[in-house]
């Protein structure tokens, strides 16, 4: 399919469907820049934070957590024969992140001053510059991780790939640390808001639920993200990522239900201490259920089972059901249940053109991933450092 | 017990801060944390929903013009909010059919630990030492936090201005109060609904107002203690300030508390994280430098076996070769003398 994309014909369905988004995208953009937020999105000033947030943000934080899952557990806790799959898992934390910023250029009033927090006026008592400085030290060492395999492209830059791969193993361990910091803080975000904030989704444990549920995420994300990558781009992969490629599956897949089940705790405890039970005869405790038995315990049933029957199909089922149930989960933290005081008249949904912004970003992240994976050494060792150990 | 004194509406010299201190044991937060604070307290029983303060506010901050004029009364009958071009409303609440309306006037409550401030990652918002709540537009980024952390609702935000947004919300007059001149709502009000004041003395006043009719009153300052304290000051008539649309179950911690945690769990991460992951790569290294010498063995011993048959092949190949460069030499020296034979050949024939 690779191949038949970039080479044979352009008017392929997907590519068809991805120059409609981005030719609309743009038209969001310039409406975006000239007319303001007000003339392209619902938000309002009960709502300030909408889809760009709670996707974007959000959603995308979570869901490149497979970065400093994979790594971790390569570099870290010494499962080498993951190798193969940290750079592709790498590559997908790097543009997701980078993809993070590039939305929030659209959400933020004066895009030009992101930069402010970390150079000219910190406030350091907010949970938000946590969150910004942590984002902007990760994208830099993750593009630092990447860096390798598009100079092994470019070639000829052997001294300084050299150099790179000797830091990989510190950056590894600021990787990790910087990750667990902000997966949590993108919790601790809502921690200001117990007042608009539904109870049962409120809990001090936020910044916990948010770490362990970004550790799931990311895993699943390596396993769904490798299940469709071993779908059109096999012709790309090398035996060395082929042959530990089903050991990785099953070996995350037991892990995420590990995490899960230990989430599904945490979140009965929340409700136990506080005594809060009476909230699930409720409206929202039926949605709060459904999110938790629908897209928790379900999927973790699956991964368990999948895992233990070695069967691959039920693994590669609970892995996308998983990263939908994150997606549900922080869209109820950041959407459904804010503002779950204020009538309904008042509440927010978000207009065509945020939507729109969303899937743009989300095709602009595709489409890079599939002009570097075609060319770069990614699901392959460069054959001209096939012996090196990164 | 007439320990409390009205100070009354502090005019030109209200900004000097005076040192005396005398508070109540319940305002610790304030009397450690900014003594001298102006406030204003709200008193919704005096209130008569005449628009004017919001009239005042609008002229005072320079703010476009609204659709409706000020006087016209009818724009109470619809619920409002604090908007980018109305740092105040006025909203009217009818608590039973047919009793006589309540009137609560909304603005920035001025918190003594606001939240937005707390929230925002430039430092655009903060607290001053005369209690009011400043925004700095030229730090501003325009992330919103401090509107999603404001558990009151109050800023507002320029959403039409495509690069130039600011968030917009009341300042307490505070060019005003620096000038020495009343806030602008505190002076139109033509029924004292409003009064501004240090806030300590504005909580005395309250209390004693409270006691001294508690058929009218609640029997609660709203903001004496709701997230941590606010400097805006509210009573109301009975029954409740849930009759006045507000929110009774705020709690009284201040929001810097709610996410102190989260902030100090940052300096134990790093500090932690680098000596566990350190140990656990130390570990996982020394399973490597095991395995490392495992197959260390075993690859010698391959390469043993692979060079023992490596040796075999050469020899093979080396004879194979030798008879491939015998016959190349037999057919080069043939070639020659058959050459020479041609050439003595000739030879013979010039
Ligand atoms: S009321 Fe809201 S905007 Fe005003 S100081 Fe408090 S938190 Fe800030
Ligand atoms: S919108 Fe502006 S003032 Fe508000 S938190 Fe963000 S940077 Fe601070
Ligand atoms: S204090 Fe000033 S800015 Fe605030 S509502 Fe009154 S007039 Fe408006």
């Amino acid at each position: 399919m690779s191949t038949e994309n970039t080479k044979n014909s352009l008017f392929t369905p997907f590519n068809i469907i991805a120059g409609v988004i981005l030719a609309a995208g743009i038209v969001v953009t310039i409406m975006r820049f000239t007319m303001g937020l007000g003339a392209v999105t619902n938000l309002s000033d009960n709502n300030p934070w909408g889809l760009w947030i709670g996707f974007d943000l959000l959603c995308g934080v979570a869901l490149a957590a497979g970065g400093y899952t994979t790594s971790a557990a390569c570099y870290i806790f010494g499962f080498k024969r993951f190798h193969a799959a940290v750079r592709p898992a790498i590559l997908t934390a790097f543009l997701g992140y980078a993809l993070v910023v590039f939305a929030l250029g659209y959400d933020v009033g004066r895009p030009w001053r992101l930069p402010y927090p970390i150079f000219y006026s910190q406030g350091t008592t907010s949970v938000l510059f946590e969150v910004g400085l942590c984002v902007f030290i990760y994208l830099t060492v993750l593009f630092i991780e990447y860096l390798p395999a598009a100079l092994e492209w470019l070639g000829g830059f052997d001294k300084y790939r050299t150099v790179l791969i000797k830091v990989t193993m510190g950056l590894t361990i600021l990787g990790v640390i910087l990750s667990t910091l902000h997966q949590s803080s993108l919790g601790a975000l809502y921690l200001i808001v117990p007042s608009k904030l539904h109870p049962l989704w409120y809990t001090p444990y936020l910044p916990v639920m948010f770490f362990m549920s970004s550790m799931f995420a990311g895993l699943s994300m390596v396993v769904f993200e490798g299940t469709l990558s071993h779908r059109y781009f096999h012709d790309k992969m090398d035996d060395d990522y082929n042959a530990n490629y089903m050991d990785l599956q099953f070996a995350f897949a037991k892990g995420a239900a590990w995490i899960m089940s230990g989430y599904l705790a945490m979140k009965l405890i929340g409700l136990a201490m506080d005594n809060r039970w009476h909230y699930l005869f409720t409206g929202f405790g039926a949605w709060w259920l459904f999110e938790v038995v629908g897209f928790v315990v379900l999927p973790c049933y699956c991964y368990a089972v999948g895992y233990r029957d070695r069967n691959i199909g039920l693994v590669r089922i609970a892995a996308p059901w998983t990263v939908i149930g994150i997606i549900l989960n922080r869209f109820d933290v950041s959407l459904v249940a804010f503002n779950w005081k204020l009538p309904s008249a008042l509440r927010y949904f978000p207009s065509v053109s945020e939507i729109i912004i969303s899937l743009f970003v989300v095709t602009v992240g595709v489409l890079a991933f599939r002009f570097i994976v075609t060319r770069m050494p990614i699901f392959y060792a460069h054959p001209a450092y096939k012996d090196s150990s990164h | 017990m007439k320990r409390r004194h009205f100070l009354g509406l502090l005019g030109a010299a209200g900004v000097t801060l005076t040192t005396g201190t005398k508070a109540k044991a319940s305002d610790a937060a304030d009397v450690a944390g900014l003594p001298n604070a102006f406030g204003v307290l709200f008193d919704a029983s005096r209130c008569i929903g005449c628009r004017k303060c919001e009239a005042a506010c609008n002229t005072v901050n320079e703010l476009p013009k609204p659709d409706k004029p000020f006087d016209d009364l009818t724009v109470l009958d619809t619920e409002r909010r604090t908007t980018a071009t109305a740092y105040t409303v006025v909203d009217k609440y009818t608590p039973k059919a047919g009793e006589n309306p309540v009137f609560r006037k909304i603005q920035c409550n001025h918190c003594m630990e606001p939240a937005c401030a707390s929230a925002c990652f430039v430092k655009a918002l903060k607290k001053t030492e005369t209690g009011a709540v400043v925004y700095d537009a030229s730090l501003c980024v325009g992330c919103r936090y401090c509107m999603v952390a404001c558990p009151f609702n109050i800023p507002a935000y320029e959403y039409n201005k495509a690069l130039t947004p600011r968030v917009m919300k009341c300042t307490m007059c505070y060019p005003r109060i620096k000038e020495g001149k009343l806030p602008g709502c505190v002076e139109a009000c033509p029924k004292e609904a409003l009064q501004f004041g240090r806030r300590r003395d504005l909580l005395n006043i309250a209390w004693d107002r409270i006691t001294a009719n508690t058929d009218k009153y609640v029997s609660h300052v709203y903001g004496e203690h709701e997230m941590g304290g606010t400097s805006w000051l509210y009573i109301a008539p009975k029954p409740s300030f849930a009759a006045l649309g507000m929110d009774e179950h705020l709690g009284t911690t201040p929001a810097p508390e709610l996410t102190a945690g989260a902030l100090t769990a940052v300096p134990a991460v790093v500090g932690i994280w680098p000596v566990l992951l350190t140990g656990l790569y130390a570990v996982s290294k020394r399973k490597d430098r095991i395995a490392e010498e495992e197959k260390k063995a075993a690859v010698e011993a391959a390469i043993a076996k692979a060079s023992a048959e490596a040796e075999a092949k050469l020899a093979e190949e080396l004879t194979k070769a030798e008879v491939a460069g015998k016959r190349r030499i037999e057919v080069e020296v043939k070639k020659a003398l058959e050459a020479a034979a041609k050439t003595s050949e000739g030879g013979e024939d010039a």
